[in-house]
């Protein structure tokens, strides 16, 4: 009885919220399912394709089918990567039918043990304001001293994650606390461009040291960068899972924190959060006394590698340093690609610093399969792919691999440990990249 | 819905994993790329090989279960709609391709390769398998085979069954047989090969082929002319053809085409045109050079108001984008597209598609048509919404009366998609009741329980002709 309450909430759910013209918009001609990596890596099971996704989307919504497990599980699969938008010839919108499809879910369905607590962790807490994350950074700091067990006995939630907590030990960062100051301007000699700076939430803890290489860089290409004070965490991890509410309590925050100062652009160095920071226009759609302002803050987005480009970076004398000789290859964050579609600048850069020799990394324009905390939760799948990935990283014969997104980069790490690269390999945010061994003149 | 009892013995056949029946295999299963036709299988099952086809094909037979065999499931004929319910059969184990044979200019593969993937392999080494479907990128050959695909490359290299030379193929009774071989002389018996290229998976199911390659062209020139009427392109066609050239490609789309494509994309094509041609030339060096001369005077001579020829191959692509975007640009209009393929003589080209037009008017339906000039085969898009049954039933008319006007223009109802469910009931028009009473024959001859995609190809009634207009 429950459960029938359920799929018939489900469905008016998916009424109300899942647009039907959109859901019409797909003609059903397959052509994004080699661009989909778990159709791929399930040996071309049409349940975990982007075509298979919005007709059962469309049957539960027409009541051909009823909500059950078997198709929450081909949703959930979903890396939310988004490769299938470049490939759809129809222009189908599968983020925001995905998006509000989960929302619905979330919203009616009570959550499996192990994503509630991933979930009530990771968003109600950690992403929901820098304090609470700064605050968590300290966990993990503690986590990182004192091993898996003693945390485990401590807060029972991360027995729950799946056995890549070790392999994640290993590879996460050493913490260090933010050194960038909110509310500060960082002024430049030359002053041409004025920037408002996106910290992230995850590179302000895990990576702040890319942050405090953005804002040097920055600085000595002549920008302003402002960091504005209120800012939040994107929304973006909220966002993907369901949770839109929470996410756009974060845009409205943003956008407030933003537009207090006329600048130029505001700048990321996280294509995850990017790409939802150049979404809010389309979060906050259904808040029409702010649809202006969002369009005016997500018109001022724009990623680190595409404002350094316009800024003339390629242009300037780039050389790795002290003479040394690499290569580099570079693997693509599938929302800087598929959303904001910024597929040449990085590449650009790489290929323009002298002493570096860049190898395109074949597989670069599919997810890695970190995609916000879905390895904590789909690990088999996410480890599929990702040693399916390694095997192309192998074959570059890099000595570099480098993103532009933390949590890929966080993957990359996990990669090269598992794949035994590590005294071979070094992965890093393209900006890091570019602090530690390129000469910029 | 199919006993549990039944369900382990597919299981004990091709093992648990290989045997799908929750809702959404079932649902993601259940439609093709054809508008308004959805119908849920029972099991889906993914052999590994031969001889668990075989195996699968004996148990529908003694269950009397239909069986329904699909690609990538791209057709655009309701071909893979397990409209019966049954076993949908799914070739992703069967995706090898099993032999390259340099010596005989053979390749033979498993019928879930991919097209495109096929094309890349034979031609890094220097090989060329010219069928080339839009769909590529997707379609397998097992779908291509059993459609007899057609591509841009159609009207000098000719369609897949011209490059099918031998094809394993497991029967309704669960038999295998091999048809053909590496040979370019045969005559030994009926063509069997030949009957069951185009069969829409309703007389057996390919596990192997072995096609035919050509050596690849070296070089290849592509240009585009806009004209300010259809007859003078369909002239200008003709002349092409009259001059003894036979172009790789000649493409076309008409006006309403054009202004679509133009409204999404702002890539320069003139509004008030009336048609666009793509030619396209492959081959050694020379000659490519000289026939696009040739095909450059023509344009000239015609009237094309525009020419516009790529210098590499990057512009050739900007050129060919207009064209192989015309039907995603189509499909962006409305919510649903029905894309048909009319198929005349080259010369009723510029007849047919004033006819065309004409009947989209008489019904009050929006089509516009694209498609390969070269070989008279016409895409008519009608860009309407499903969820509108009185247009529905107009555009369905007005195909009808499309149909027929290509019919009686010695032309056919389809050129490369295949009859499936969608076009069953039009098959008479074409091949006339004696036809049809040999196709029924051959079919009950090789699957007399008829488990092999039932409710495919014939129809249980013929459609009432229309009366067409005359004037
Ligand atoms: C955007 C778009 C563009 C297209 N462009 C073209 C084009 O240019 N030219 C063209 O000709 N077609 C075109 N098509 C139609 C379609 O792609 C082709 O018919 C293609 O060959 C189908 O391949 P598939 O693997 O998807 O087969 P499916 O659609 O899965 O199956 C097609 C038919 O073959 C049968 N079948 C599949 N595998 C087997 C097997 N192993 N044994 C027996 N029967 C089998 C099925 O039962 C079905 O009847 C296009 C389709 C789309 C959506
Ligand atoms: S490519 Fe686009 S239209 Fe085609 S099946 Fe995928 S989502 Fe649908
Ligand atoms: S978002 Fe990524 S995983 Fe999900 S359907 Fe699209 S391509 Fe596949």
């Amino acid at each position: 009885m429950a459960e029938a309450q359920l799929h018939v909430r489900i469905q008016e759910g998916f009424q109300q919220e899942v647009e039907e013209e959109k859901l019409l918009d797909c003609m059903r001609c397959g052509f994004c399912l080699p661009a989909c990596p778990t159709y791929l890596h399930s040996n071309f099971d049409e349940t975990q394709s982007p075509r298979g996704r919005i007709a059962l989307m469309k049957a539960v919504r027409d009541g051909m089918l009823p909500f059950d497990d078997s198709i929450e599980e081909s949703l959930d699969l979903c890396l939310g990567c988004r490769a299938c938008e470049p490939a759809c010839p129809a222009g189908v919108e599968y983020g925001s039918l995905l998006e509000s499809a989960r929302n619905v879910i979330q919203r009616e369905k009570k959550h499996s043990v192990k994503e509630k607590a991933a979930r009530y962790g990771a968003f109600k807490h950690l992403f929901r304001n820098q304090r609470t994350m700064e605050r968590a950074t300290g966990f993990i700091r503690f986590y990182q001293k004192s091993g898996i067990q003693a945390l485990t006995r401590k807060t029972g939630i991360l027995s729950l994650f799946p056995s890549i907590m070790k392999d994640m030990e290993a590879i996460l960062p050493i913490l260090d606390k933010s050194r960038i100051k909110k509310g500060h301007t960082y002024e430049s000699t030359k002053r041409t461009t004025k920037i408002a700076f996106f910290t992230g939430c995850m590179m302000d803890t895990i990576f702040s040291q890319t942050n405090q290489s953005t804002v040097k860089l920055l600085q000595q290409l002549g920008c302003d960068v402002w960091v504005p004070e209120n800012q939040v965490c994107c929304g973006a991890l909220q966002g993907h899972s369901g949770e839109l509410d929470l996410a756009r309590e974060n845009a409205i925050r943003n956008i407030e924190a933003f537009l207090a100062q006329d600048v130029d652009y505001i700048v990321n160095n996280a294509g995850g959060c990017g790409a939802f920071l150049s979404e809010y226009d389309h979060l906050l759609k259904d808040h029409p006394e702010l649809l202006e302002k969002a369009k005016a803050f997500s018109e001022k987005t724009i990623d680190i590698s595409t404002l350094i480009e316009k800024l003339g970076v390629t242009g300037r004398s780039l050389k790795l340093k002290d003479g040394r000789q690499a290569i580099l290859t570079y693997q693509d964050s599938c929302h800087l690609r598929n959303v904001n579609r910024v597929v040449d600048e990085p590449r650009a850069i790489m290929q323009s610093i002298d002493g570096a020799t860049y190898v395109e990394l074949p597989t670069a324009d599919q997810c890695c399969g970190s995609a916000g905390i879905y390895n904590l939760i789909h690990t088999e799948m996410s480890m599929r792919i990702l040693d399916s990935k390694m095997d192309d990283v192998k074959a570059t014969e890099a000595q570099f691999l480098l993103t532009s997104n933390p949590g890929c980069l966080l993957q990359m790490k996990l990669g090269i440990e598992k794949a035994g690269l590590s005294d071979q390999m070094e992965a890093m945010h393209l900006v890091d990249f570019l602090a530690e061994y390129v000469d910029v003149e | 819905m199919l006993s549990p009892s039944i369900i382990q013995e597919f299981e004990q056949l091709c093992g648990k994993e290989n045997v799908q029946h929750s809702n959404a295999s079932k649902l993601a299963n259940s439609y093709d790329a054809t508008a308004n036709f959805q119908a849920l299988p029972d099991l889906v099952v993914s052999p590994r090989n031969t001889e668990e086809v075989s195996g699968i094909v004996k148990l529908c037979q003694k269950h009397e279960i239909p069986i329904v065999p699909r690609g990538s499931g791209t057709n655009l004929a309701a071909g893979t709609t397990p409209t019966k319910g049954g076993v949908v059969l799914l070739f992703r184990h069967m995706n090898q391709i099993l032999e390259l044979d340099e010596e005989n200019l053979t390749v033979t593969v498993q019928p879930g390769v991919i097209t495109d993937e096929l094309h890349a392999f034979v031609e890094e080494k220097g090989m060329f398998y010219p069928p080339d479907p839009s769909s590529g990128k997707i379609s397998t050959l097992g779908g291509n085979i059993s459609e007899n695909s057609g591509g841009l490359r159609g009207l000098k290299y000719g369609v897949t069954k011209d490059y099918v030379l031998a094809l394993e193929v497991v029967l309704p009774n669960g038999e295998i047989i091999r048809t053909g071989g590496k040979l370019a002389k045969d005559v030994a018996g009926y063509d069997l090969t030949s009957l069951m290229v185009g069969s829409e998976g309703t007389l057996g199911i390919v596990t192997a082929a072995t096609l035919k390659l050509v050596p690849k062209p070296t070089h290849n020139q592509t240009l585009l002319a806009v004209f300010d009427s259809l007859e003078k392109a369909a002239e200008t066609v003709s002349a092409i053809i009259a001059a003894k050239i036979i172009p790789a490609t000649l493409e076309f789309m008409d006006q309403g085409t054009i202004q679509v494509v133009e409204g999404y994309k702002q890539i320069g094509l003139p509004l008030d045109a009336e048609a666009i041609l793509l030619i396209e030339q492959d081959g050694p060096e020379e000659i490519v050079a000289s026939d696009m001369a040739t095909v450059l005077t023509i344009c000239e001579k015609y009237g094309a108001r525009e020419i516009s020829k790529a210098k590499n191959e990057q512009e050739a692509e900007d050129l060919r984008r207009a064209r192989k975007d015309a039907l995603s640009c189509l499909a962006q209009l409305t919510p649903t597209t029905m894309l048909e393929d009319a198929t005349v003589p080259r010369s009723e080209i510029a007849p047919m598609v004033r006819e065309i037009i004409r009947i989209a008017e008489k019904y009050d339906v929006r089509i516009h048509t694209f498609g390969h000039a070269g070989d008279g085969n016409l895409h008519p898009t009608a860009v309407t919404d499903a969820r509108d049954k009185d247009e529905m039933k107009r555009v369905e008319d007005a195909f009808a009366e499309i149909f027929e006007t290509a019919v009686n223009m010695g032309g056919t109802i389809t050129g490369e998609h295949g009859v499936g469910e969608m076009k069953s009931s039009y098959l008479e028009w074409k091949v006339g009741p004696s036809g049809l009473a040999v196709m029924q024959a051959i079919k009950q001859a090789i699957d007399p329980n008829n488990i092999m995609n039932p409710g495919k190809m014939f129809a249980k009634s013929t459609r009432k002709r229309v009366v067409v207009h005359d004037g």
